[in-house]
């Protein structure tokens, strides 16, 4: 489906906030800010959803940004919920894995998706806030970033315009025209190897998990990856190493024998998607540049294993969002946007850690290496000790630094409800105070968790959001926004918990 | 915090230095590199104290313990 492509802007345009690139996490913060009553332009020099499903793994705490912004129920509906992993050798498997063992949350571990849906969706519900105008065929040429924003010069297939972005958040992806206009290093490890993606529509007795090869018979010394997405289509990862010739492996009938090799005789299927890819592990120093600031892959760029791409640029709009909306109603000084990058610059570090280790395991860079990681997967067959060592990626999780706050299943008037649901929900602060309702708090939103049954309270009928959340009766917890802690404390005590509020604002 | 202990241990150094090139007999480079590879990896996880492996790691890569 294209988009009609839209005219160019008026001469001597502004706009409060603009939003380079309707990628995943462009149009994740339009539709975010949107929600916040702000109203976006969202510039892309597309004129569709992505291409190929590309990203496809979404993360649990992806899915509750996703709950919170409206769209849940669409990735629980359409997706393919997994949680299990499993790592085999040649023929035999090394090693699997529980990613969520625990019962009790809306939101599985991950759900597969292609990305094309989650962006139509994103698109849809941009639309219906009736606040974001979205720009197709848009394109940035130029940036000049100055104190009170940037200035964007801007081409489409009607002429070209400049437009003031008071605030820009460039979501242009691995390839920021942006990032390069602004002469940015991006600056990291290269890895010397190809990997091929093929998206394959077929029927297949394949389980619902992640399952990963090293040196399998069908794909010998390489590794392969495979996980199943919606409509019978299913990602096929190859290693190819460096020697690889991109443009052959691209050939479909060079796919199809590849694929042929690792299902065996008389398995039908098509070919959906092709992608011959290579990567690096980088980042921009700094995300913020007064008021530009970077998101997803324009900020920094991880490997796919261990799904932190795209995950990580939700979760890197998830963060800003609320900051930009409280500093544009005044609620709190441009200060509290400096703490987006001190909290996922470190975010970003941690995706690129785990993401360089696996790559480190995947892509042994010489014979020691090679050594060792057969030694991990010669030992994980029969012993327990060796299995953690296995790493065909470590999966997405929210960042180490900071506490979100937990999901648990909850009871509101006897109906089965979830305790996420109730914490910003309606884009404010949440106190969630245990067993004694807490004083009225200008611009807190308070929620009463009870032991047992009362009017308006949500019910904790397992103990497991008291548990969760480290509550004790007359004990409250603050959550930004975001949903991130900023504070456990007394409930019933006005005066520090506006404070912990006033804290969080960078006030 | 436990320290690497690098006084003399064994009763019958000679013993071991013998299992460890009867291990390695035959070998070719890679697998006599695998073999070394899992000792490691069995051991460490013996060990099962990062202090002391890190120390270890310092001491084989030439390093003072001090300075790991």
């Amino acid at each position: 489906m294209r988009f009609p492509a839209a005219p160019p802007g008026p001469p001597k345009e502004a706009a409060p906030v603009v939003v380079a690139g309707g990628g995943l996490v462009g149009l994740t913060a339009a539709l975010d800010l949107a929600r916040r009553g702000l109203r976006v332009v969202l510039l892309d020099e597309d004129d569709q959803v992505s291409e190929g499903s590309r990203a496809i793994c979404f993360a649990k705490r992806t899915l509750e940004i996703y709950g919170r912004l409206g769209l849940g129920q669409r990735f629980l509906d359409k997706g393919i919920t997994w949680s299990r992993g499993r790592v085999f050798r040649q023929d035999r498997e090394a090693y699997s894995f529980d990613l969520l063992p625990e019962q009790g949350h809306e939101y599985p571990a991950f759900v597969n998706l292609q990305q094309y849906y989650a962006e139509q969706w994103l698109v849809e519900a941009c639309m219906a806030t009736g606040l974001v105008e979205l720009r197709w065929r848009h394109r940035v040429t130029g940036i000049e970033n100055r104190p009170d924003g940037a200035l964007l010069s801007i081409e489409t297939p009607g002429g070209a315009y400049t437009l003031h972005a008071e605030w820009l958040l460039a979501c242009d992806g691995a390839r920021s025209f942006i990032r390069r206009a602004m002469g940015l290093p991006f600056e990291g490890q290269v890895f010397r190897d190809r990997f091929l993606i093929a998206d394959v529509k077929m029927q297949a007795n394949f389980p619902t998990e992640r399952w990963f090869w090293f040196d399998p018979p069908f794909h010998p010394g390489q590794s392969v990856l495979l996980h199943r997405q919606p409509d019978d289509v299913w990602r096929i990862d190859f290693q190819l190493g460096w020697d690889a010739d991109p443009e052959a492996e691209r050939d479909p009938a060079r796919v199809r024998a590849r694929v042929a090799a690792m299902l065996g005789p008389g398995v039908g299927f098509e070919i959906e998607w092709i992608s011959v890819y290579t990567f690096r592990c980088r980042r921009l120093a700094r995300f913020r540049h007064g008021r530009t600031l970077f998101l997803g892959d324009a900020a920094h760029q991880v490997s796919p294993f261990g799904a932190r791409g795209g995950n990580g640029g939700v979760q890197d709009a998830d963060n800003l969002c609320w900051r930009l909306a409280a500093v544009l109603a005044g609620e709190a000084p441009e200060a509290l946007l400096d703490g987006y990058d001190m909290e996922r610059i470190p975010a970003a570090e941690e995706n690129i850690l785990h993401s360089t280790r696996a790559t480190d395991f995947i892509t042994p860079k010489n014979p020691a290496a090679l050594a060792y990681r057969d030694a991990v997967l010669e030992l994980a067959e029969d012993h327990a000790f060796a299995r953690p060592f296995v790493n065909s990626g470590r999966l997405s999780r929210p960042w180490s630094g900071q506490e979100v706050a937990p999901d648990a299943p909850v009871l509101r008037d006897d109906t089965a409800d979830w305790l996420l649901r109730h914490i910003g929900a309606d884009g404010r602060f949440t106190l969630v105070a245990r067993e004694v309702a807490a004083p009225a708090l200008p611009g807190i939103t308070t929620t009463l968790l009870a032991d047992s049954p009362r009017p308006g309270a949500l019910l904790d009928h397992s103990g497991l959001a008291a548990a969760r959340l480290g509550l004790g009766p007359g004990e409250a917890a603050l959550f930004r926004p975001d949903q991130v802690l900023a504070a456990r404390l007394p409930a019933t005590h006005a005066a520090p918990i506006l404070a912990a509020r006033d804290k969080a604002l960078a006030r | 915090m436990k320290h690497l202990r690098t006084e003399p241990r064994l009763a019958d150094p000679d013993a071991l230095y013998a299992l460890l090139m009867e291990a390695h007999r035959g070998l070719d480079d890679a697998a006599s590199r695998r073999l070394d590879a899992k000792l490691v990896l069995i051991l460490a996880n013996h060990i099962g104290d990062a202090e002391v492996l890190r120390g270890a790691i310092a001491l084989a890569a030439g390093r003072r313990n001090s300075e790991a």
